[in-house]
C-alpha cells in the first residue's frame, strides 16, 4: 500500500510492538505527530527533550525493551545529546528519531537545522540521514535490529521533513541482513574449556558482575553459576540486582564506593572471572595495583571491551546468558573453603558503616528506611552523587531491573525523568527517584508529567544543601573549600510539588521518616516529593580515591 | 607519551555517506593526527577501502582497530604494518627549471622513473610513483634544486599472496 513517510514511521512502530514513546514535537515533525495523533500507542509528552529521552532510558533499563524517542530538528535534538550519551555508555537500547530541515535545504542554515548525525555520532551505536522515502522502513528495521542486538545502544534516525510527507509502497522487512554488523553470541568452546580449567584451579576466585548480566538477562544463570562453583560475587553500580545481595556469597558493590570486602576480596584475588563489566576507572582504581595476583577471564559480547584496560588471559567473546548457559554445563567447583570462610569473615567484620544519630537525619537512614518499609520491593532510579551511592550502598537489590542509574557518564537529572520511564513500564510497581538537592533541580520539569499521567512516583530528596558528592572532594582533597557547591539558595520542595499538583512533604526529624515514607507510598495516583533535611556534611564511605588502590581506602571520617 | 609507532590500516567499508567521518573521528577523538589517507571504491561500487597511516601508541592502536570493527559501516580492518604487502604513493613536483641544472635533473628522474607531466619555460613537474621511502628520497633529492610546489597522494597498500616479495 502506498503512504506517506509518517504513516510509514508510526506503521513500523506499531510493527516493532512499541506501546510507549517519549518525546516532543516541532515544525518539521508535525506529519509524524499527525500520524501519531490517533495511533494505538502511549505517546508521553515530557518538558524538555532530555526528559524524554532519559525518561525512554528509564524505560528500557526497567523493563529491557528499546526505549523510543521522537524530537524536532535543531534545539529539539541537540536536547537529546546527554540522554544519548547517558544511554550510549550504559548500553541501553533506544530508537531515537529526529526531524530534520527538508532535503533540498539541508546544509544552507535553514530555521532549526543542525547536523544532527554529525553531533551524534561519537554518542550513538549508529545514526542514519534517511535521504529517500523508499529507504525508511528499512532503516527502522536496521535501527531496532541495531540498538538491541550485540552490546545494545542507542540509535538515531534523522528524518526530514520531505521524507515524511513524501509517499511511497510500504513494505515492512520481515528480516534484517547487515553484513558488516553480525554480533557474535556464542562464546569459543576452546576459551570455554580453558576457562573451566582455570577456575577448577583457582583458590582465590571472585566473580565480578556488571551491567551485561541484566543487557542479556543472564541473571538466572549467573546464579546457577555462583551456586554450582561457591564462589563470592561482586557486582558494578550497573551490575547491582543481577545476583541478590542479601546472599550470603555476595559482596555487593566495588569500586570506589564500594565495600570494603568487595574491593579487597578482589585485590587479594587470584582469578577473577569478569562477566559483562569492562573495568571503568571509577571500578579498578589504579589500574597497576588493582589486581596484583589474579589471572582474569572476561565474558563479553564487546570485543573492544576485552583487553581494553586489563589484560585478560582468557578472553570469551559473547553474550553472557549464552556463555554462562555453555560453562555452567562443565563448570568444576573449585576447591576454595578456606577462602570463602576468609571472605565471610572480612565481610562479618567491616560492615557498611555510618554512625547513626538521633538529632539529624542521615541520609543512608532514609535509604535503610525505604529499603525495609517497602521490603525490597522497589524500582529505585537515583540521580547522581553521594545519593546515587548511598541508594547503591543502603538498599539491597534481589532482582535485575530494579536500580536504575546512569553509571558511565553520571548523568544529574537522570533520576526523575528515568523513574516515569520505569513507573510506566509497570505501573503497578513503587518507584522512588532518590534524589539530590542539585540534581532534581536539573529536570525538575519532569515532575508535572508524573501528575498528568498520575504516576505515584516518590520523588526522595536527600537535602543537604550542597552538591554533596563534590562538596565532599573538596572537604577530602581541596582543603575544604568549597567553591560554588553550597546551594544555600534553593526552593522551597514542598511547595513546588504542590505548584506543580504533586504532594509535599518536609521532614526534620529522624522520627518522622518512616511517616512520610509510609504516607508516600500509599499514594497510587499522585506523586509525592519528600524533602529530607539530611546532615549536611555527611559523606560517603567507604571510599577509594581516584586513581589510588585498595590500601588507600578511607573507611570513615577523620576526626 | 609513550613511544609512537607508525601503523598502516587498510579499511574496508560500505560505501555510504559519514563512513569517512566515522573512522577519522576514532583518531581524532584521540588526538590523533592522520598522516595520510586515501580513500576509494574497490572492484565493487557499493564497497570502498580506506587506507590510513598513523602514528601512535600500540596500545591504543589496539583498541581502535576493535572499535573500528564495531562500527556498523566497516566490513573488516586489516593491519598492514607488518605484514608484506606493497605500498605505494604518488607524488608531483614542481620544480624550477634552471637551464645550468636541467641536465643533473633529468638523469635523477630517469634514475627514478619518474615521469614528466607538464613542462614549460621556467617548471618542470614530475610524477613519481613508488613505494613511500622511494617516494620521500626522490623528493629529499629534488629539494636543493628549488621544489615550486609538491602534492603526495594518500598511501594505498594491498597485500600480498606471495610473502618472499
Ligand atoms: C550534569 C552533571 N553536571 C555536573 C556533574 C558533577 N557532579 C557530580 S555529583 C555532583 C553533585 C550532586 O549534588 P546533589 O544532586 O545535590 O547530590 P548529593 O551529592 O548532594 O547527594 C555534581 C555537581 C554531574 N555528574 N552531572
Amino acid at each position: 500500500m502506498k503512504m506517506k513517510g509518517a504513516r510509514i514511521i508510526v506503521e513500523s512502530l506499531l510493527k516493532e510492538g512499541v506501546e510507549h514513546m517519549f518525546g516532543y514535537p516541532g515544525g518539521v515533525v508535525i506529519p509524524i505527530f499527525h500520524e501519531l495523533f490517533d495511533a494505538p500507542l502511549n505517546f508521553v509528552l515530557s518538558r524538555h527533550e532530555q526528559g524524554a529521552i532519559h525518561a525512554a532510558d528509564g524505560y528500557a533499563r526497567a523493563c529491557g525493551k528499546p526505549g523510543i524517542v521522537l524530537a524536532t530538528s535543531g534545539p529539539g535534538a541537540t536536547n537529546l545529546i546527554t540522554g544519548l550519551a547517558t544511554a550510549y555508555m550504559d548500553s541501553i537500547p533506544l530508537v531515537v528519531l529526529t526531524g530534520q530541515v527538508s532535503t533540498e535545504m539541508i546544509g544552507n542554515d535553514a530555521f532549526q537545522e543542525a547536523d544532527v548525525t554529525g553531533i551524534t555520532r561519537p554518542v550513538t551505536k549508529h545514526n542514519y540521514l534517511v535521504q529517500d522515502v523508499r529507504d525508511l522502513a528499512k532503516t527502522i528495521k536496521e535501527a531496532f535490529y541495531i540498538a538491541t542486538t550485540g552490546r545494545p545502544g542507542p540509535v538515531l534516525i534523522d528524518i526530514p521533513v520531505n521524507i515524511s510527507n513524501a509517499e511511497t509502497e510500504y513494505i515492512y522487512p520481515e528480516t534484517v541482513e547487515i553484513r558488516s554488523y553480525k554480533p557474535n553470541y556464542k562464546g569459543h568452546p576452546v576459551q570455554i574449556t580453558k576457562a573451566v580449567e582455570m577456575i577448577a584451579a583457582s583458590k582465590k576466585p571472585v566473580v565480578y558482575a556488571g551491567g551485561g548480566i541484566i543487557l542479556s538477562e543472564a541473571s538466572k544463570e549467573l546464579q546457577e553459576f555462583i551456586r554450582k562453583t561457591g564462589i563470592p560475587i561482586t557486582t558494578t553500580l550497573l551490575g547491582m540486582g543481577a545476583y541478590p545481595e542479601t546472599d550470603e556469597l555476595s559482596l555487593e558493590m566495588l569500586g570506589m564506593h564500594g565495600t570494603y570486602y568487595a574491593n579487597h576480596a578482589v585485590h587479594e584475588s587470584d582469578l577473577l572471572i569478569a562477566i559483562g563489566a569492562r573495568f571503568d576507572d571509577r571500578v579498578t582504581g589504579k589500574i597497576t595495583e588493582f589486581i596484583p595476583h589474579a589471572k582474569v577471564i572476561h565474558i563479553d559480547i564487546d570485543p573492544a571491551s576485552v583487553s581494553k584496560n586489563v589484560v585478560v588471559d582468557i578472553p570469551i567473546v559473547g553474550d553472557c546468558k549464552t556463555v554462562l548457559k555453555d560453562l555452567n554445563k562443565k563448570v568444576i567447583a573449585p576447591d576454595i573453603d578456606e577462602w570463602v570462610k576468609h571472605v565471610k569473615a572480612m565481610k562479618k567484620d567491616n560492615p557498611l558503616f555510618y554512625e547513626d544519630v538521633e538529632d539529624v537525619i542521615k541520609p543512608q537512614y532514609v535509604i535503610e528506611r525505604i529499603y525495609e518499609l517497602t521490603k525490597g520491593d522497589s524500582i529505585i532510579a537515583t540521580e547522581v552523587g553521594q545519593n546515587q551511592m548511598w541508594a547503591a550502598q543502603f538498599y539491597k537489590y534481589t532482582q535485575p531491573r530494579t536500580f536504575i542509574s546512569s553509571g558511565g557518564l553520571g548523568t544529574m537529572g537522570f533520576g526523575l525523568p528515568a523513574a516515569i520511564g520505569a513507573q510506566i513500564a509497570y505501573p503497578d510497581k513503587q518507584v522512588f527517584n532518590i534524589a539530590g538537592d542539585g540534581s532534581i533541580q536539573m529536570n525538575i520539569q519532569e515532575l508535572i508529567v508524573a501528575v498528568q499521567l498520575r504516576l505515584p512516583v516518590v520523588i526522595a530528596i536527600l537535602n543537604n544543601g550542597f552538591l554533596g558528592m563534590v562538596r565532599q572532594w573538596q572537604q577530602l582533597f581541596y582543603d575544604k573549600r568549597y567553591s560554588s557547591t553550597c546551594l544555600e539558595c534553593s526552593p522551597d520542595f514542598v511547595k513546588l510539588a504542590e505548584a506543580y499538583g504533586a504532594i509535599g512533604i518536609r521532614v526534620e526529624k529522624k522520627s518522622d521518616v518512616d511517616a512520610a515514607i509510609k504516607e508516600a507510598i500509599s499514594q497510587t495516583q499522585i506523586p509525592v516529593v519528600i524533602d529530607f533535611r539530611v546532615d549536611r556534611e555527611e559523606n560517603v564511605y567507604p571510599m577509594v580515591p581516584a586513581g589510588k588502590s585498595v590500601k588507600d581506602i578511607i573507611m570513615r571520617e577523620l576526626a | 607519551m609513550n613511544h609512537l609507532n607508525q601503523y598502516v590500516l587498510s579499511v574496508k567499508v560500505e560505501n555510504k555517506t559519514g563512513v569517512l567521518a566515522r573512522v577519522v573521528g576514532l583518531f581524532s577523538a584521540r588526538g590523533y593526527s592522520i598522516d595520510s589517507l586515501s580513500v576509494s571504491k574497490t572492484q565493487h561500487d557499493d564497497v570502498s577501502v580506506i587506507t590510513i597511516v598513523v602514528k601512535g601508541d600500540d596500545r591504543v592502536i589496539e583498541q581502535v582497530k576493535k572499535q573500528l570493527n564495531k562500527l556498523i559501516d566497516i566490513i573488516k580492518v586489516t593491519d598492514h604494518t607488518t605484514v608484506s604487502s606493497a605500498q605505494r604513493e604518488i607524488a608531483m613536483i614542481k620544480l624550477q627549471l634552471s637551464p645550468v641544472k636541467r641536465v643533473e635533473i633529468f638523469q635523477i628522474a630517469q634514475t627514478f622513473n619518474a615521469e614528466i607531466i607538464d613542462l614549460s619555460q621556467k617548471t618542470i613537474t614530475f610524477q613519481i610513483v613508488g613505494p613511500p621511502n622511494k617516494v620521500e628520497n626522490f623528493i629529499d633529492i629534488m629539494r636543493p634544486y628549488g621544489i615550486k610546489e609538491l602534492i603526495r597522494s594518500g598511501r594505498i597498500s594491498f597485500l600480498r599472496e606471495s610473502h618472499n616479495l
